[in-house]
C-alpha cells in the first residue's frame, strides 16, 4: 500500500495534468474548487479518475465538504 | 415523405440523423442535456415515428455531444418554476401528465422495432439515467456516471428507473443506488452488470456505430423477437412508480427541497 505522502503526491500530479495546470501551483492544503477553477461536474470528473487510478470506489457523500487534496488524499487512503 | 425521412431534423434539444438503417439521436441541449418540457416534445415526435418503423431501421443510438456527459436528468429548474406558478392541485396534475408523457415515450423506446444503445460518457444522472436504461445495451466510456439523486430532493426516480433498473439487475444494487444516491463510475456499473461495454474516454459513439454495425448482419425480425421475449415492459411497476412518485411530490418538503436545489450556489449541487 502506498504511503499517504505518496497518495497525495499522486493526486496532486493527476489532478495538474488533468485541468491542466502546473503542478507546483497546487498546493495540499488550499481549496481545489478555488484554485482549479471546477465546478461540481468538473469535481465529479475528477473524482473518476481518482478512482479510475486508484482502483477505489469513493463514495461522493463521502467527499461531501472535502475540498483540500490532503483530506481527499486521506478519504482515498483509507479505501486502498 | 417516409417515415424515415420525416425523423432527421437538427432539433433544440437533440438531433436525429439516419444513415443505412441507423437512427442516431445526438442530445445537444446546454448546460448537461436536462430533459424538460422541449425535450419532452422532441422526445414525443421521435417515438411516434419509432413505433411505426418496421424494417427501415436496425439499431437506435442514443448519445451526447456536451462534454458534461449524456444527461443531468429532469430539467429541475423548470419543474419547480412550473409547479410555483400553479396552485397546488393544478401543479400535481401538471407534473403526473408530464410523467405520463415520458414514460409514454420511454415504454416506445423500451419496445422500439430495433435495437436500441445509449452511448454514454460523464454524468449520465436521475432522468439522464433513465433514458440510457430504457436502451437495450448502455456503451459507456470511462469517464460516465450513474447516479438517482432523487431522494436528496424526498422524491424518487421518476421516469422508469426503478422498474427498469429491477428488471435489469440485482435488487441490493438498485437499493444501493436508489436509497444512498452516490453515483457509481464505469467500472463499478459493468461489474454489476449495467453496462454492456467499457470503451476509453470519447470512444462510446464509435464503439456504439461498430455495435450496430455488427446489429445489422441479424435478420431483423428475429431480432426484434429476441428482444421483447427477453426485454417485457415492466407497465405495472412503472404506473405505480408515477402514483408514488406524484405522492411524494405533494409535499411541501418537496418544494422546499426544489427551491434549496434551484437556488442553490453551492459548488456541489450535483453531489448526493
Amino acid at each position: 500500500m502506498p504511503t499517504a505522502e505518496k497518495t497525495l503526491d499522486e493526486i496532486l500530479t493527476l489532478a495538474a495534468s488533468h485541468f491542466k495546470v502546473p503542478r507546483e501551483k497546487l498546493s495540499p492544503d488550499e481549496d481545489f474548487f478555488k484554485t482549479l477553477g471546477i465546478d461540481s461536474l468538473q469535481a465529479l470528473d475528477l473524482l473518476t479518475k481518482l478512482e479510475n487510478h486508484f482502483s477505489v470506489e469513493l463514495p461522493d457523500y463521502e467527499l461531501q465538504g472535502v475540498s483540500d487534496f490532503r483530506t481527499l488524499a486521506s478519504r482515498i487512503q483509507s479505501r486502498l | 415523405m417516409s417515415p424515415i425521412e420525416a425523423l432527421v431534423r437538427k432539433g433544440e434539444t437533440m438531433s436525429i440523423a439516419y444513415n443505412d438503417g441507423l437512427i442516431e439521436v445526438t442530445l445537444h441541449r446546454t448546460p448537461c442535456n436536462e430533459i424538460g418540457s422541449r425535450s419532452l416534445e422532441e422526445l414525443e415526435s421521435l417515438a411516434g415515428i419509432l413505433k411505426n418503423l418496421k424494417q427501415s431501421a436496425h439499431a437506435l443510438i442514443i448519445s451526447s455531444d456536451l462534454k458534461c456527459g449524456f444527461s443531468a436528468g429532469a430539467d429541475l429548474r423548470e419543474l419547480y418554476e412550473r409547479s410555483r406558478a400553479m396552485e397546488k392541485g393544478e401543479a400535481a396534475k401538471g407534473v403526473r401528465e408530464f410523467l405520463e408523457r415520458i414514460h409514454q415515450v420511454l415504454n416506445i423506446i423500451d419496445a422500439a422495432p430495433m435495437t436500441t444503445i445509449a452511448a454514454v460518457h460523464g454524468v449520465t444522472f436521475g432522468g439522464g439515467f433513465e433514458l440510457a436504461l430504457a436502451c437495450d445495451l448502455i456503451i459507456a466510456d470511462k469517464t460516465a456516471r450513474f447516479a438517482f439523486p432523487e431522494l436528496r430532493l424526498g422524491l424518487i426516480p421518476g421516469f422508469g428507473g426503478i422498474p427498469r433498473l429491477k428488471r435489469d439487475i440485482g435488487n441490493a444494487v438498485v437499493r444501493d443506488l436508489l436509497l444512498t444516491g452516490r453515483s457509481f463510475n464505469t467500472t463499478k456499473a459493468q461489474q454489476i452488470g449495467l453496462v454492456s461495454q467499457v470503451v476509453a474516454e470519447g470512444e462510446a459513439l464509435r464503439a456504439a456505430r461498430a455495435t450496430a454495425a455488427q446489429l445489422a448482419k441479424f435478420d431483423h425480425q428475429t431480432a426484434v423477437t429476441a428482444k421483447h421475449f427477453i426485454k417485457p415492459v415492466p407497465h405495472e411497476d412503472l404506473k405505480r412508480e408515477i402514483d408514488i412518485f406524484c405522492d411524494l411530490f405533494s409535499r411541501p418538503a418537496v418544494q422546499a427541497g426544489l427551491k434549496k436545489f434551484v437556488e442553490s450556489t453551492n459548488a456541489q449541487p450535483y453531489l448526493p
